[in-house]
């Protein structure tokens, strides 16, 4: 520990605090734009400068160790006065449409800039006028509204290892960009939506769908379904105002219904049925002696990594299409059928925590029902924007079920959101599908939490399966690293089934979460859904019942000839330079 | 594109160089912290840093193409642009610019139609500016390949660069 003065007030704090955090132990705040707690700190926007008795200069808060009896100064005329002067400087090359910004009102540069007190910009000079990046399905870059922070570059190459984005140029004309400025369509961008996460202004957010989807709502011919993702149900209350981790299930069934779609079912119902799907696949390949291990295919984000970064392991990814892409092939098919409906009247909209979802649903080989599968993808914020133009306020929301034969879930579908919920739920329905006999203790602990790599032994009769989560691509490349290395040395890998999800925290991390989330928020949303998972009757997912009724009437059986044209898929290789499928010979 | 050639000569003559850039990537694989020292000996063989060889570089040695883009855009010294046959280096230093400099640098970008940094579709001329090459006396100085033309009036430019092919 080491004693020092902040303000006049004496402070212990332990060896290596930085004066940032001793300043807010001592309940001081110093304003700060490119620090973020998850990301080791880059002190590139000079806002959290602080006076150093003893320093002729200021110093960055975020990036200097306090050090003993340093008398340090956070609000004197000298400290106020520099950050006023860096916040204006930085004012007078943004583009400051606030109020169509898609970020007003939870942008960070107008806290800071209230924060330090701007009351007119005073610097004026140049203004660069860039143009806006589209080239990408899932999301947009506006480099005029950039600060210039980096974090979006330090969550792309530091915790996903995607490294789309860079630093082009220097001097005032730097700019976050991609290689040669061909666009982030034209790079290796997994389109995970990190960037947007952690961007703390209005240049990097989702391609937002809610105009389309408004358009459908209001079409009298259009029969408008709806499904959300297992990790909405713990995000999206935070939109309004709850504590992360508030479970929502239920009022988010009734604001749906409130804003007019035709029919409300639940992504869950098909990751239930992804679990009959994939678990059947796995225990088929443990039988079959197929190469080992399996890896899930869930996450889209993962997907287009693994088929950029590592296309060697094709053959190891599930075949089964993610729950968004099972549901999205039904209610074109199944459930016209079972309505009388016409397949062409359905609108087909789904809720994802996620960025990357907007592209798979856009990929060509998401048409296996004779239409584009999934319509329009919405991420959690999307919805919360559209619910506030619609006048409802989730905390007002009664509770109401999703609607049959798509609304049914267990506890293993809610936990799909959490990283090792997919291992998890896969689990529990294979230990039942290879001894015919269920688990008894559906709790695996060791999959669960926010560890970035864990390894779990799980024993089914004389196996002892072995399986592995990775959450994050930077986790994920070190499992895969060892597994393909495993694979070359031997042909064979330690593991029987790996799960990978590409944002960290799985699901409830996703890059279309709320704004401004932090990692401890993501890994509350998952305890929230292992708690939803405990309290519901059912909690495997072959006990859910209008998964029964979907094969007895219509797919037959799991891996059946129709379940394979409908809900499963296949994979390419693309380009690490443009991210473009390869064509192979 | 600034890796788009527009003469096919240069394209069959680039080709040939690829052999020794691998020799050079070759010596230093999975080394990043060579990056600048591989990528000062590329520019040296190429003339510049097309994407291709900035691809080969961030493979060899073990980087994203978008961290070998970032260090290459970062110092003025790369180039991603081809550079043309004769170097045209104006001097811009106090001396030559307060006797024209200025004027004489307006002409040549204007007669060529390229702007400082840029290369002619020909690839005939590249144009820079220096600050002082020690020719003060001689002021407004211009420099082509190793050649120094001094008192350089706006008249006489093109007659100089005519000189180099």
């Amino acid at each position: 520990m080491i004693k020092a003065t902040i303000n006049k007030v004496e402070i212990e704090v332990p060896e290596g605090t930085t004066i940032l955090d001793a300043a807010r132990k001592a309940n001081f705040a110093i304003p700060t734009l490119c620090r973020h707690p998850d990301l080791t700190p880059g002190g590139s926007c000079g806002v959290c400068v602080v006076e150093v008795e003893g320093f002729p200069a200021l110093r960055r808060a975020c990036m200097t160790q306090l050090e003993k009896g340093w008398v340090v100064s956070t609000n004197t005329a000298r400290v106020r006065n520099a950050r006023r002067e860096i916040v204006d400087l930085i004012l007078s090359d943004h583009d400051a449409d606030c109020l169509t910004c898609i970020k007003n009102g939870r942008c960070e540069l107008q806290d800071v800039a209230r924060v330090v007190g701007i009351k007119d910009v005073t610097n004026q000079g140049k203004n660069h006028k860039k143009a806006i990046d589209r080239s990408r399905v899932a999301l947009v870059r506006d480099p005029n509204k950039c600060i210039l922070c980096g974090r979006c570059i330090t969550v792309c190459s530091d915790i996903q290892t995607v490294n789309a984005l860079t630093l082009d140029g220097r001097g005032f004309d730097t700019s976050v960009s991609t290689v040669l400025n061909q666009g982030m369509g034209n790079s290796a961008c997994v389109n995970c939506g990190q960037c947007t996460v952690f961007c703390p202004v209005g240049a990097l957010y989702e391609n937002s769908q809610t105009d389309e989807v408004w358009k459908a709502l209001n079409d009298p011919d259009k029969h408008v379904v709806v499904q959300e993702a297992p990790a909405i149900r713990a995000q999206l209350g935070e939109e309004f105002g709850m504590e992360p981790g508030t479970i929502v299930s239920g009022k988010l069934h009734a604001a749906l219904r409130r804003m007019r779609f035709d029919a409300v079912f639940d992504t869950n119902f098909t990751a239930d049925l992804t679990i009959i799907e994939e678990g059947t696949e796995v225990v088929d390949a443990i039988k079959t002696g197929r190469s080992l291990p399996i890896i899930t295919s869930c996450s889209p984000g993962w997907i287009k990594f693994m088929e950029t970064f590592y296309p060697h392991l094709r053959g190891h990814i599930s075949t089964a299409k993610s729950p968004q892409q099972m549901f999205g092939v039904l209610a074109k098919t199944y459930y016209p059928e079972v309505k009388g409906i016409p397949a062409e009247k359905i609108v087909s909209v789904s809720v994802m925590p996620c960025t990357a979802k907007k592209f798979e649903a856009q990929r060509p080989e998401m048409w296996s029902s004779g239409f584009q599968d999934v319509d329009y993808v919405l991420t959690t914020r999307e919805l919360a924007r559209m619910m506030r133009e619609a006048g409802l306020d989730l905390k007002d929301m009664p509770d109401e079920p999703a609607d049959d034969p798509l609304g049914e879930y267990t506890g293993a579908a809610t936990i799909f959101g959490a990283t090792g919920g997919v291992m998890e739920a896969a689990l529990r329905s294979a230990y039942f599908l290879v001894t015919g006999r269920e688990l008894e203790n559906v709790n695996i602990l060791p999959v669960r939490g926010m560890t970035g790599v864990k390894e779990a032994e799980v024993p089914v009769d004389g196996l002892t399966l072995k399986v592995a989560v990775a959450h994050g691509l930077g986790n994920a490349r070190k499992l895969l690293d060892k597994i393909s290395s495993q694979l070359a040395e031997t042909g064979k890998s330690e593991y029987h089934f790996v799960e990978i999800m590409a944002c960290p925290g799985g699901c409830v991390g996703g890059g279309g979460q709320p704004w401004g989330s932090t990692m401890a928020q993501r890994a509350r949303r998952g305890e929230a859904l292992y708690e939803e998972d405990a309290s519901l009757p059912k909690r495997r997912s072959h006990e859910n019942a209008s998964v029964a009724v979907l094969y007895e009437k219509f797919l037959k059986t799991p891996n059946s000839e129709k379940a394979h044209h409908l809900l499963h898929t296949h994979y390419n290789a693309r380009s690490k330079v443009d991210g473009k499928v390869v064509k192979e010979d | 594109m600034s890796d788009q050639h527009t003469c096919a000569c240069a394209d069959a003559q680039e080709e040939e160089l690829y052999p020794k850039l691998s020799e050079i990537v070759e010596g230093n694989r999975g080394k990043p912290e060579n990056l600048i020292m591989v990528l000062h000996k590329a520019q040296n063989l190429f003339g510049y840093l097309p994407k291709k060889v900035q691809q080969i570089v961030a493979e060899g040695l073990g980087l994203s193409l978008s961290q070998v883009y970032g260090v290459v855009t970062f110092y003025s010294f790369f180039s991603t642009s081809p550079k043309g046959r004769n170097t045209i280096k104006v001097c811009l230093g106090t001396a030559c610019y307060v006797r024209g400099g200025q004027q004489a640098l307006g002409k040549v970008e204007n007669e060529l139609g390229i702007k400082v940094g840029g290369t002619t579709e020909d690839r005939r001329y590249s144009v820079d500016v220096v600050r002082c090459i020690g020719a003060c006396g001689l002021a407004p100085a211009m420099l082509v390949n190793d050649d120094v033309y001094g008192r350089v009036k706006t008249t006489k430019v093109m007659e100089i660069l005519d000189r180099y092919e």
